[in-house]
Parts: C-alpha cells; structure tokens; sequence
C-alpha cells in the first residue's frame, strides 16, 4: 500500500466502494425506496389539499431526505469494520482523514445523488412550482454531502457497537437540524418568489466547514473504535 | 404568609419550577451516593467471598 | 511546587481523598448561597411591574440555562484534553458533567415551560432559545448514551469527548440557524427582560444563584467523579483497602 500516491490510493478506495456497492444494488435501492415512500405518504395522511401540501412540501421532503441518509449510514462503514479492512485502513501510511473522504465520496455517491435525482418527481407529486423544484435541487445537492460528512462522524463513533442504530439516530439528527432549516426554508422561500441567494451561500458554506472538520472527526473516531 | 404561598396567582407556575427544580437537584445528590454505596458493597462481599477461598484452600493442603 | 500538586491530581486515589475533603466545604457554601438566594430573591426583590410574583421562576430558569451552556463547554474542553494529553482524571471530569449539565438543561427547558404559559399563553413556543436548548438536551442525551452503550470506559470516554468537541462546534450553528428561522417565522416575541433596567435587588439573587448553582454543579461533578473512579479502578489495591475500611 505504501507505494501507492495518496492519488491513486483514494481512487482505488472510491472505486472499491463503488463497485461493491453495485453489487449490493438492491440494498442500496432501500433508503432510496424510503425516500419516496414516506413523501408519498404525507398527501395520503394530510389530504390531497393542493396549497397545504405546497406549505408542508419542501419540509416534508428534506426530513424524508434526513431519514432516509440516516437509514443509509449504517452501511457506511459496517462491512469494512467486520471483515477487518477497516483495520487495514487505520495501518495504511496515507493520512487516514483523506482516505475516509474516499468512503464518504463512495457514498454519497450511491445514497445522495439518487436522492437528488428522483426529488423532482417528489416535488411535482407534492405539487411544487416548477422555481421551487429546481432550489430543492440545488439544496440537496449542497446539504446531502453534509449529511454524509456529519454521519460519517456518528457511524465511526457507533460502528463497534451491536445495536448502534438507534444511538446513531440520536447523535446524528441534532446536528443535521441546521441544514433541515436552512435547506427546507429556501425551498419554501424560493416557492414564494423570494431571491434565496442568502440561504444557498449559508448552506455552502456548512459544506464547506463539514467538508474539513468531518473526515478529521471521523478519523479521529475510527482510531477510538478501532483500539 | 398566605400572600407569599399565593404568589400573585402564578402560586402554581413558580411552586411548580421550584419544586421540581428542587427535585431534579436532590435526585442528582442521590444518584452517585447510591452507586458509590452499591459499588462498595460488591467489593467488599467480593473480597469476603476471595478471602473465604484462600481459608478453605489453606486449610485443605 | 504547583506542577508537582497537579501531577499528583491525576492520580486516582490522590484525587479521590482531595475531592472527598472539598466536597463538604463546597457543598457548604454551595447551601449557604441557595438559602440567601432564595430568601432574597422571593422574599426581598419586589414583584416585577409587568410580570407581577410569576418572573420569580427566572431564578431557577436563568442560572439553569447559563449552567447548562456553561457545562457543556466544560466538558468538551476536559474532553479535548482527554483526547489530547490522554489524561484519564479529564475523562472521568468530562463524563461525570454530562448528566448534572443535562439536569440544568431539563430544569432549563420545564421552568421556562412554566414561565411561558402565565406569559404567552403557551407551554411551549418555538422560540429560538428554546429550541435551541431542546437541541442542546439531544446532545447531552447522545453523550451519555454513547458513553454507556460502549462497554471498555476508557474507549467510551474517548468517543464520549470526540462527541462533545463535534457538538461544540455545532451549537452556534444550531443556535443562530434556530433564531434566523424563528425571526423568519414571526414567533411570538415578548422580552422576557430588560436586562440594562433590571432592578438590583433583582439582580443580586439573581447572581447568587447562579453562583450556587456553578458550586452545586462542581460539587456534584466530583461526586460523580469519585464514583467513575472507584468504579474503573475497582481492581486496584486501593480501592480493596477502602472497600474494606468501609465495611470494618
């Protein structure tokens, strides 16, 4: 491992983590599942009431959203943690915060980004004008790598434990509340035809703080499990 | 006195924060003398219980 | 002189006799001060003009909301030692804050509760404060969880701080994106008080007790402490020795 770059060694992490992801297709399509599930049960439970569900709307979808990466964490490090490559990892000569951001990357990627995709769909089902879709968009795209950086951190923390799930959720949540805020209130703003470049910068730049204070979090916890 | 028990009519609200803070305190007192009283019972009946084994097996060889 | 005390504070039976000798005193003075807080706060400060008898609720309210901010930073700055210096006695101090910081965030939380339903109307608002302090409650929650889900202490402890330092650095965050949502939303806004025209014989218990409450909680951290410790070193000699001089 030691003659690998750091370059190459986070390709190759990204890569593995992706190819057995595919592999896992069919888990990875539940949190997605999920996602669409629970919005689509809130105008069963509310009623089909077109400007109540265009209020609740933008809400609705980013807690689904939350749940559904919460679901999807578990599986983060989980594997690796049990065959021992998680191990194996901790000995590589590369700063371990840098390869950690490889297996965040790695799921992202296969939890976040559909999440992304299919959220127009969820918009229009919940009746969102077409401004509005595009912003929850754009916030998912911003705030579903947070929630990836900050679950990183919480599954690193609980991954030694038998029954770490439902103490993820509760370590976990609190700290996503202010992307619930600021993401869900753009979509609603901006469904108002309000200018919402304020709340968009606010979110980057929580991406931005995630981003460099996770993985060292994260590697920080790994070490702590893992001894 | 009855005045000062009454409270202006928010008797209920500030006996209430009071009383329950009141609670909330002592039960934090209690907390740690009970766990330090259970912890020492288990050490002592621990060591008894070596203590008795090294006498059976001192008499028995 | 000074090195060679602290140096001698981290060892565990040092510690333990030396927390045991402060806590009467503390505990003392700690009495001593809620007594003439509360005597001077619900006997001597007049009622509040607007407010009538119910402000006296501030306090508990007041002093529990500055206590439950104020330990929570305690305990992620012994964390961060922990962490850094690997000192065990920070660990033990970090663990043994978390549940009297949140006892300070429940009281916090239910007077406020108590205070908000004379004042607006309501049990509960969402109000940014609040909120915000609800939030702080899950954290402390979530530290304490994790520390006893985890079974080898030392490992718990460590987890336990990294939390706390990742909860830190969140809770600005939390709070300024709670009171920028809330403003947006036009809670119900009362100024509970004007703090530059607060009356001194309202101020003064008001201090007091927060005061007795900072010595309540360093009183009932090293209690907590000193059961941590007995309980991680329950294999070492003197723990046996005090076991037995306990029980004669």
């Amino acid at each position: 491992m030691s003659d690998l770059s750091l370059r190459s060694a986070f390709a190759v992490l990204l890569k593995r983590d992706l190819v057995l992801a595919y592999r896992r297709r069919a888990e990875i399509a539940n949190p997605l599942l999920f996602f669409i599930l629970i919005t689509a049960l809130f105008p069963l439970g509310l009623g089909s009431n077109k400007p109540m569900l265009q209020a609740v709307g933008p809400g609705v979808i980013w807690v689904a959203a939350l749940l559904a990466a919460l679901l999807s964490l578990d599986g983060m490090f989980r594997s690796d943690f049990e065959d021992g490559s998680l191990e194996q990892l901790m000995l590589s000569s590369h700063p371990v915060s840098l390869l950690v951001v490889a297996k965040i990357s790695a799921h992202w990627l296969v939890t976040g980004l559909p999440l992304v995709v299919v959220a127009p769909l969820l918009g229009v089902l919940l009746s969102l004008p077409g401004d509005a879709i595009a912003v929850l968009v754009l916030t998912l795209l911003l705030g579903t790598p947070i929630l990836s950086l900050i679950g990183a951190v919480g599954v690193a923390l609980t991954v030694g434990l038998r029954r770490g799930g439902i103490i993820l959720s509760l370590l976990v949540l609190p700290l996503y509340v202010p992307v619930l805020i600021f993401a869900s209130d753009a979509v609603s703003t901006a469904a108002a035809g309000i200018p919402i470049t304020a709340q968009l910068y606010i979110i980057g730049a929580m991406l931005v703080l995630a981003l460099s204070l996770a993985p060292l979090a994260t590697a920080a916890s790994l070490r702590v499990s893992l001894s | 006195m009855a005045e000062f028990f009454h409270m202006g009519g928010y008797a209920f609200y500030v006996w209430m924060s009071y009383g329950i803070a009141a609670l909330v305190l002592v039960a934090n007192l209690l907390a740690p003398r009970w766990q330090r009283r259970r912890l020492l019972d288990e050490l002592a009946r621990k060591a008894r219980r070596s203590r008795r084994q090294q006498e059976r097996a001192a008499r028995n060889s | 002189m000074f090195m060679r005390w602290f140096h001698e504070l981290g060892s565990p039976p040092y510690f333990y006799r030396f927390a045991g000798r402060l806590i009467p005193w503390l505990g003392g003075l700690c009495l001593v001060l809620l007594v003439t807080g509360l005597y001077l706060g619900l006997i001597v400060a007049p009622s509040d003009y607007q407010q009538g008898e119910s402000y006296r609720i501030i306090y508990i309210h007041v002093p529990s909301a500055w206590m439950s901010l104020f330990i929570y930073v305690v305990m992620a700055a012994c964390g961060a030692i922990a962490l850094i210096w690997r000192m065990k006695l920070a660990e033990v101090v970090a663990i043994s804050s978390a549940p009297v910081g949140a006892s300070f965030t429940f009281l916090a939380l239910v007077t406020g509760s108590l205070w908000g339903k004379p004042m607006w109307g309501t049990w509960w608002v969402w109000d940014a404060r609040l909120t915000s302090e609800l939030l702080l409650l899950f954290l402390y929650l979530g530290v304490i969880a994790l520390y006893s889900a985890i079974e080898d202490k030392r490992q718990a402890a460590r987890a336990a701080s990294i939390l706390a330092i990742v909860g830190v650095v969140n809770i600005p965050l939390i709070h300024y994106s709670v009171e920028w949502w809330n403003t947006l939303h036009q809670g119900p806004t009362v100024t509970k008080f004007d703090a530059p025209s607060i009356d001194v014989r309202m101020l003064v218990p008001l201090l007091i007790m927060a005061l007795a409450f900072k010595l309540f909680y360093i009183v009932n951290m090293l209690m907590r402490a000193r059961c941590e410790l007995l309980s991680r070193e329950r294999n070492s000699r003197w723990v046996a020795e005090l076991a037995e001089a306990d029980h004669g």
